[in-house]
C-alpha cells in the first residue's frame, strides 16, 4: 500500500511538472512568435481618409492608444481632472475639466474685455479638442472665425475638399468662415493623417499656418525657402508634427488668416517686436484702456529654447515614448504628460529612480509658479494703478506709457502662463521672460508716478 | 506479492519518460544551453535587450569585451552563480510580463559591472585608487565614461 501511495504520488508529481513545463514551451513559443515583426494590410489607405478608425485596422496598436487620450488625470501642477456636469441643450458635455478662471481670478482679470475672461477651463486630451471648442462659452457666446478649427480638428481633408486638392486654397477659405458654418466640415479630432502620409506612415506636415510659420524663421536664420516635408530630417519632423498646432498663432486682417509671429525668431521679444511692427491688437483692456495682446500655449518655442531640444531630444521622445508590445516596439499615441509616464519618458536616458525624476520635475515647476504668481501680482497692482489714474480722468497721452508696459509685460507673463509645462520646457528662459514681464510692469508703475 | 507490483512502475515509467522528453525538447527550443556559455548572441534570444546588444555591436569595446566579461565577476563559482541569479530573473520577470519598457539595472548587478572594468584596467587605474582610502575603493568608472560598453 505505501508503495501505492507512492507511485500514485509520482504520478502526481509528474502531471504537474508536466503541465507546468508544456505551458512554459507554450510561453516560450508565444514569446518567439510576437518577436517576429507583423503588419497587415488590412484595408487600402488613400490620402481622403481622416477616419482614425479605419486607419485604425491597419495599426490598432497605435490606435489603440490614441484613443486613450480620452483619459483624465492630474498631475502635481498640470493636466485635468473629470468634473461631472449637468448636460444642457447648449452644452451637451457631461465631464468637463476646472475653469481656470476661477482657479485664478486673476487670469479672468487679466483677460478683461476678451472672451477668455468669460471661461476658460484647463485642457483636455486630444480626443475632447474638437468637442470642448465647440461648447466653450468662447465660441458660443461669440462670433469666432473658422480659422480656429486649424488646430481643433483633423484638417487636411478638410483642406483639400475646401480647395479642390490644393491645401493652401483650402486654409484661405477655412480661415474666413463663421466658426459655425466651418465647424460642421470638422469630422474628427486630429488624426492619423494630419501627421502621417498615408502610404509610408512617414511623418508629413499639413498646416499650412506651420509651413508658414516655419519658413519665415528659417529665413531669420538664413535659410532660404525652408520646407520641412523636403528638408527635415526624421527626428526634427517628431517635434514639427506637435509644432504645427502648440504654437503662439494670431489672426491676421479681415481674412483672418492663421499666423505664427516667427519672423524675428521665437523669443518672447522676437514675437512681440513682430507684433509691434504690424501693429496687430487682440483687444481693447476693460479696467485700463490699454491695447494688449493674448498669448497662446507657445509650447513649440520654449521647447526649442530648453535643454531637451539642445540634446537632440524631440517632442515625441517624451510624449509619445516607444513601447513595447510583444516583440514590436511602438511609439505611444496615447500622449500626455511624461510626468505619468516616467518609465518610458525619462528612464530611457536618465538612469535614476523615478521619485528623483518626478521631484527634480516638480522643483522646477515650483520654482516657475512662485515667480509666475509674483508677476501675476505686479500686473494686478498695475492694472489696479492704471485704471485709478483713469477713473481720475488722466489723458490717453499721460496713460501710453503705461499702457505699452501693461500691453508688453501681459504678453510676457501670458506667453509663459500659456506655456503647457509650468516652465519645464525652458526652465531658464521661462524665468528670464518672467523678470522681464515684472521689471517692465515696474517700469510701467515708475511711469504712471512720473506723469502725475 | 500481485501483478499491480510490476504494473504500477511501467504506469509511473511513461509519464516519467514524456516529462523528460518533453523538458529536454523546452531546453533546447529555448536554446537553453546557450546560456552557459559567453556567446553574446543568446543575450539577445528573446527580444527585450536588442538595444543593449545592437549599440554595443558600435561600441568602443566591442572586440576587446563581451557582456559577461563586463556583466559577470571574476572566478568560475561566483560567474556562474550571478549567471544563474539574473537567468532565474529574468526568465521570471520575461514570462510572467513584470518589467518596465526601459529597464534598468539592479544594484548588485551595477556592482559587478563596475568592479569589472578592474579586470582589464587594473594597471592603469592604480594611481587613482592608491590615492583613495584602502576601504573605499568604491569609485564609479561608468559615472564618468558611460556608454563605454552601450548605449541604452
Amino acid at each position: 500500500m505505501t508503495s501505492k501511495k507512492t507511485i500514485s504520488l509520482v504520478i502526481l508529481i509528474t502531471c504537474l511538472l508536466t503541465i507546468a513545463i508544456a505551458s512554459l514551451l507554450v510561453n516560450i513559443f508565444e514569446h518567439k512568435q510576437e518577436a517576429r515583426q507583423t503588419f497587415f494590410r488590412v484595408v487600402e489607405l488613400t490620402d481622403d481618409n481622416d477616419d482614425p478608425a479605419f486607419w485604425g485596422k491597419n495599426f490598432p496598436l497605435q490606435y489603440d492608444s490614441y484613443r486613450r487620450t480620452v483619459d483624465m488625470t492630474r498631475t502635481r501642477h498640470g493636466g485635468s481632472e473629470a468634473l461631472p456636469r449637468k448636460p444642457t441643450a447648449r452644452d451637451p458635455r457631461e465631464v468637463v475639466s476646472p475653469e481656470k478662471i476661477e482657479e485664478d481670478p486673476r487670469l479672468r482679470r487679466m483677460w478683461l474685455g476678451y472672451p477668455f475672461s468669460v471661461d476658460f477651463r484647463e485642457e483636455r486630451g486630444h480626443a475632447y479638442m474638437l468637442e470642448d471648442q465647440r461648447y466653450t462659452r468662447r465660441v458660443l457666446e461669440f462670433n469666432q472665425p473658422g480659422a480656429c478649427l486649424n488646430c481643433h480638428a483633423s484638417a487636411y481633408v478638410v483642406y483639400k475638399q475646401l480647395g479642390g486638392g490644393d491645401i493652401f486654397k483650402g486654409f484661405e477659405s477655412l480661415n474666413r468662415m463663421p466658426y459655425a458654418e466651418a465647424t460642421k466640415l470638422a469630422r474628427h479630432p486630429v488624426s492619423c493623417i494630419d501627421c502621417h502620409e498615408p502610404n509610408t506612415m512617414a511623418l508629413r506636415i499639413t498646416r499650412p499656418a506651420f509651413l508658414n510659420g516655419l519658413k519665415a524663421w528659417k529665413a531669420s536664420q538664413g535659410v532660404a525657402d525652408y520646407d520641412p516635408n523636403k528638408m527635415a530630417s526624421a527626428q526634427e519632423m517628431r517635434s514639427f508634427v506637435c509644432g504645427q498646432c502648440h504654437v503662439e498663432y494670431y489672426f491676421q486682417g479681415d481674412e483672418k488668416r492663421l499666423v505664427y509671429p516667427w519672423r524675428k525668431g521665437l523669443r518672447a521679444e522676437d514675437m512681440y517686436s513682430y507684433y509691434q511692427e504690424v501693429k496687430h491688437v487682440d483687444f481693447v483692456h476693460k479696467e485700463t484702456g490699454a491695447p494688449v495682446l493674448k498669448a497662446q500655449h507657445p509650447e513649440f518655442e520654449f521647447y526649442n529654447m530648453g535643454i531637451h531640444a539642445r540634446s537632440g531630444v524631440a517632442c515625441a521622445d517624451c510624449h509619445m515614448p516607444y513601447r513595447r508590445e510583444g516583440g514590436l516596439k511602438i511609439s505611444d499615441h496615447h500622449v500626455r504628460s511624461p510626468l505619468l509616464n516616467i518609465n518610458r519618458a525619462c528612464q530611457g536616458c536618465h538612469n535614476i529612480s523615478e521619485t528623483e525624476i518626478r521631484s527634480r520635475a516638480e522643483q522646477i515647476q515650483d520654482r516657475f509658479l512662485e515667480a509666475r504668481n509674483l508677476a501675476m501680482d505686479a500686473l494686478m497692482d498695475l492694472i489696479d494703478d492704471i485704471a485709478r489714474r483713469r477713473a481720475e480722468g488722466a489723458t490717453p497721452s499721460q496713460l501710453r506709457e503705461a499702457w505699452e508696459s501693461q500691453r508688453k509685460g501681459q504678453f510676457f507673463l501670458d506667453l509663459v502662463e500659456a506655456e503647457n509645462s509650468a516652465g519645464f520646457h525652458a526652465p531658464g528662459e521661462s524665468m528670464r521672460v518672467l523678470a522681464q514681464a515684472l521689471d517692465t510692469f515696474r517700469k510701467g508703475q515708475i511711469a504712471l508716478h512720473k506723469a502725475k | 506479492m500481485s501483478a499491480g507490483h510490476r504494473i504500477y512502475p511501467l504506469l509511473a515509467g511513461i509519464p516519467v519518460g514524456l516529462l523528460l522528453g518533453l523538458g529536454l525538447y523546452t531546453f533546447g527550443y529555448a536554446r537553453g544551453a546557450s546560456y552557459l556559455t559567453d556567446d553574446p548572441s543568446s543575450c539577445v534570444n528573446c527580444h527585450v535587450m536588442r538595444e543593449q546588444h545592437s549599440s554595443w555591436l558600435k561600441s568602443s569595446h566591442k572586440n576587446v569585451a563581451v557582456c559577461n566579461d563586463c556583466h559577470t565577476p571574476r572566478g568560475l563559482l561566483p560567474k556562474y552563480f550571478t549567471k544563474a541569479l539574473n537567468g532565474f530573473n529574468h526568465s521570471l520577470a520575461f514570462t510572467s510580463g513584470r518589467y518596465p519598457d526601459a529597464i534598468l539595472i539592479t544594484e548588485r548587478n551595477h556592482r559587478v559591472a563596475r568592479d569589472a572594468c578592474l579586470k582589464c584596467h587594473e594597471q592603469i587605474t592604480s594611481r587613482i585608487r592608491s590615492a583613495r582610502h584602502p576601504k573605499d575603493q568604491s569609485t564609479s568608472c561608468i559615472a564618468c565614461h558611460r556608454g563605454v560598453g552601450h548605449a541604452d
